[in-house]
């Protein structure tokens, strides 16, 4: 597979797709560069898997345009299209071998059976399955059925690479290493690719830019990192991480801005726009001290511990504050630290500065 | 066409293909048959006039009071059979599973009327068993007199329908259904009555309502056992007396087909919205315990009588057809196999028709049944699942009513290669074996076909396979296990087929085994060559059986290792 493959970028344009009456995608428009590692994220139902096969060919008919190295293929049937999928289970043929499943691209394609014999030799020694060549899937382990799927697939050398779910099926271990070679493959054949997921640690780890999904609707295109740091919207900022989301409004006195929830809880914000707002604080961005003991920012607001729980590397709390609202808080956990205890009164911290501030 | 896509063309056209085999051979006969049953014979006016006279004759009455009468009473017999054998294997450690099996492919093996004569023999009046019934005790039971002889004949070889739907319906069950009732306080009759029974319930009504309906079609078991007033045989014998002009083996097909919707529509009726597959993951049928001595012996004594009563057709036709004379004796005077060579030398052509329209039947069958599931399953075709309905519709047809509507429908109908009316070419009989069985050859492909992931299909299209390809390459090699198992299941049923086969038959020549078999056993003389041809089928149906049990079992083993290897990884 040494020929590196001319990369191709993908435009969407208006895409709208229906299941009978229910709409699935509702008009999706995004521009993927080409080489690039590009991840669709969202909840189970948002349209990702449906947006996916509607690239390549499968599904109802969709409306609009989706642009491949600037050719629409929207009208073409799957098998003209030269868009390579992984499927999710690998859908690997039980009555072929592994050669067998990898030449079968080659072999629709009329390419000449020694071509085909040393492409397949090929992809199989790029996944590392040189020696289960004559093998049956069955035989397989799941992390191998992953790599011939992948061998089938880019044997064909398709415009662009699409992973469904590609380690929903692999145990823990699997998944990181996997995560690893499927990196390290498409940065060595420099593949336009889409992965479909809904486990957000695989997208950050793995995409270069991502398009959060929901209900149909592209709710964000960016990096994972950008998306964390500045989400647009409360699905965004509530979907990528743990957020403390609040409803209310800034209002700006002079020179001091301030957010009012509804309940009366009231905190200073650097910036910010007066009118309806949302906040959101990222449960690290807190710190807690214990009652008496004077903080290092001064403003501290009081509040009672109402549940501590342990994820290892960090102490996550729920503090109840006397305006109703509950924030969720993590601490990082050190072996033998002392922590706090449902009951106790600690003093809460909120950085001003990384308050993430919604206006729409 | 412009209303199909470009890729659906292909499937299209092969669907309109199949609609219109459908309606020449299958529809258009069975309303041809409805509509002159109630044509006024002479003026050819609609009217009622044919079943009033129906019913104000008093033999057409009786004939359908004795037919609906041995329906019932073998259901109830059968009932009789199948329970507790249903109940020990479900209940019980008790190695029932291979008897089950075994059981269920008699029905199969052999049609009841093969082994009618040699039951006669064993429990007629003067037969093996009264024979010693009367010397031990001085009684004689009437086992075949009548009616009788139909209700126990029938009920021996379909009572495997009832234990097979009973017996699934019961491994269904989930254990923790059973056990969550327990934790609630509930044990013993109760709770066989509110849990048990209830869950197990539309397993039994199918079962039911299959022998019921297979009873009151039969043709040839009252036939062989000279019972005429039963309606089957009055259809059959004034259609062949009197002609095919006679309003009443018409009006006889019209109850027929009545009473098989009935009955179909019943058994649906219980099975809807009722998929009492409980079992989940870990569970698996009720909770099983073992069995104490006595009841061990118990078991197995009901076990065994029942097991010698279902054999005894077989072995009664086993020893008429290596017996030299069988009468007025327990056992027959002595033994030969000249039976066998009379009848190879006399009714070779038997063997090879029966081979040849049995196996074109099957090759039709799964054929169109691989087309129609693919058509339903895999297009998104408009009336896609009419084909199937009227395909599965064939079921709702007897055999005699398929022989009536052949030759009313193709009998003025002349074919330059015919000598006769195109009713009387014997391909006709191969186009309606292939119709009767094609609902079976359709279950086992629609089975096959939903056992391969779309994904798989999709995957190749994916690397460039167009949607031909995809169905040669992908859909079919992968349905082959499910395609031969309906093969051989079509081939094994139709090469016993008598209903409609004993109407087409139009010369000797070309008449198949069921037929010979009936031939035969009409004279005293003929029965022992009559056994032996009856010996012939049912050791081909019986390798068919096999087989496709075999390539069923391979299949299931082929899933099952796929899945322990996945589990492993």
């Amino acid at each position: 597979m040494g020929n590196a493959i001319e990369a191709a970028g993908i435009v969407i344009e208006n895409l709208s797709l229906a299941f009978g009456a229910t709409e699935v995608l509702k008009g999706v428009n995004l521009k993927i560069e080409p080489g690039e590692f590009f991840a669709f994220l969202g909840p189970s139902g948002s349209g990702k898997s449906t947006l996916l096969r509607s690239i390549a060919g499968f599904g109802p008919t969709p409306k609009g345009r989706i642009l491949i190295g600037g050719n629409d293929i929207a009208g073409l049937p799957p098998w003209s299209r030269d868009v390579g999928m992984v499927f999710q289970s690998y859908a690997l043929w039980p009555h072929m071998t592994v050669s067998q499943n990898v030449a079968f691209g080659l072999e629709e394609r009329k390419v000449a059976r020694p071509e085909i014999n040393d492409r397949v030799s090929d992809a199989l020694a790029l996944v590392g399955l040189s020696d289960f060549a004559g093998r049956r899937p069955s035989q397989l382990s799941g992390g191998q059925q992953q790599r011939v799927a992948l061998a089938r697939t880019i044997v064909v050398r398709p415009k662009v690479l699409l992973l469904d779910e590609p380690l929903s099926n692999l145990d823990a271990n699997l998944r990181t290493q996997m995560r690893r070679e499927i990196l390290a493959l498409q940065r060595k054949l420099h593949l336009t690719t889409i992965f479909v997921t809904h486990d957000q640690e695989e997208a950050n780890t793995m995409a270069e830019r991502m398009a959060v999904l929901d209900q149909g609707v592209i709710q964000q295109v960016g990096a994972p990192m950008e998306l964390y740091d500045n989400p647009e919207n409360t699905f965004v900022a509530g979907f990528l991480g743990t957020a403390n989301i609040f409803e209310g409004k800034i209002e700006k006195k002079g020179k001091a801005l301030a957010f009012h929830s509804r309940s009366g809880m009231k905190l200073p914000l650097v910036s910010g726009a007066a009118g309806p707002a949302h906040i959101i604080i990222r449960p690290q961005n807190i710190k807690l001290s214990a009652p008496g003991k004077k903080p290092a920012g001064a403003k501290a607001i009081e509040g009672t511990v109402m549940e501590m729980e342990f994820l290892g590397e960090t102490i996550r709390y729920e503090i109840a504050l006397g305006t109703k609202e509950s924030l969720l808080v993590d601490t990082s956990h050190h072996q033998n630290q002392k922590h706090f205890s449902a009951g106790d009164k600690v003093g809460v911290d909120i950085d001003a500065g990384r308050i993430i501030t919604i206006t729409k | 066409m412009s209303i199909f896509s470009r890729t659906q063309r292909g499937p299209a056209i092969l669907g309109i293909i199949i609609a219109v085999f459908l309606l020449i051979f299958l529809i258009f006969p069975v309303l041809k048959v409805i509509y002159v049953a109630f044509q006024d014979p002479d003026t050819g006016a609609l009217t009622l006039v044919n079943f009033s006279d129906f019913f104000s004759a008093s033999l057409f009455r009786e004939s359908f009071y004795n037919s609906f009468y041995v329906a019932s009473a073998s259901v109830v017999i059968a009932t009789l059979f199948a329970v507790p054998l249903a109940y020990f294997t479900t209940r019980f450690n008790f190695s029932g599973a291979v008897l089950i099996q075994t059981l269920g492919i008699v029905p199969l093996i052999m049609p009841p009327f093969v082994g009618a004569v040699a039951m006669k023999l064993l429990f007629g009046t003067n037969g093996s068993f009264n024979l010693l019934f009367d010397e031990w005790f001085g009684i004689n039971v009437p086992f075949m007199e009548g009616l009788n002889g139909v209700i126990l004949v029938e009920s021996i070889h379909y009572f495997p329908f009832i234990l097979i739907n009973l017996s699934a319906a019961l491994n269904n069950i989930d254990r923790a259904m059973e056990e969550s009732a327990q934790n609630l306080g509930s044990n013993g009759m109760r709770l066989f009555r509110r849990i048990v029974f209830p869950l197990a319930m539309p397993g039994y009504v199918a079962g039911a309502a299959l022998v019921f309906i297979k009873v009151f079609d039969d043709l040839g078991t009252p036939l062989l056992l000279d019972v005429n007033k039963m309606l089957a045989p009055q259809a059959y014998l004034r259609i062949s007396s009197i002609g095919i002009s006679d309003p009443m083996g018409y009006v006889i097909s019209v109850i027929l087909i009545g009473f098989s919707l009935f009955a179909l529509w019943t058994s649906t009726l219980a099975m809807r919205g009722r998929d009492y597959s409980t079992v989940q993951k870990g569970g698996g049928g009720l909770a099983k315990r073992d069995l104490r001595p006595w009841e061990k012996v118990g078991c197995y004594a009901v076990v065994i009588f029942i097991l010698l009563l279902v054999l005894s057709p077989h072995v009664g036709l086993l020893l008429l057809s290596f017996g030299t004379v069988w009468s007025f004796s327990v056992l027959p005077d002595a033994y030969t196999v000249a039976h066998y060579t009379q009848m190879i030398a006399s009714s070779g052509q038997f063997i090879t028709n029966t081979l040849l329209y049995a196996g074109l039947a099957a090759l039709f069958d799964v054929v169109i049944g691989t087309a129609i599931a693919y058509i339903v399953w895999r297009t998104g075709l408009p009336g896609r699942k009419w084909l199937d309905y009227m395909a599965t519709g064939a079921l709702a047809v007897p055999g005699v009513v398929i022989g009536i509507g052949y030759l009313r429908s193709f009998n003025d109908i002349n074919l330059p290669w015919v000598d006769g009316s195109a009713a009387s070419w014997w391909f006709v009989i191969v186009i309606a074996l292939a119709i009767r069985r094609l609902p079976y050859a359709l279950r086992a492909c629609v089975a096959a076909i939903q056992q391969v992931s779309v994904m798989l299909e999709e995957a190749a299209e994916n690397l460039g396979a167009t949607k031909q390809r995809t169905v040669w390459r992908i859909t079919v090699p992968l349905m082959t296990g499910g395609i031969l198992a309906g093969f051989v299941t079509s081939f094994a049923t139709a090469s016993v087929e008598l209903s409609a086969t004993i109407m087409l038959v139009a010369r000797e020549s070309d008449a198949p085994l069921a037929f010979g078999i009936y031939e035969f056993m009409q004279s005293a003389s003929g029965r022992g060559p009559g056994a032996a041809l009856g010996v012939i089928a049912v050791v081909i149906v019986t390798l068919a059986t096999y087989v496709s049990h075999r390539i069923i079992e391979r299949g299931k083993q082929q899933q099952s290792s796929d899945h322990a290897i996945k589990e492993e990884a």
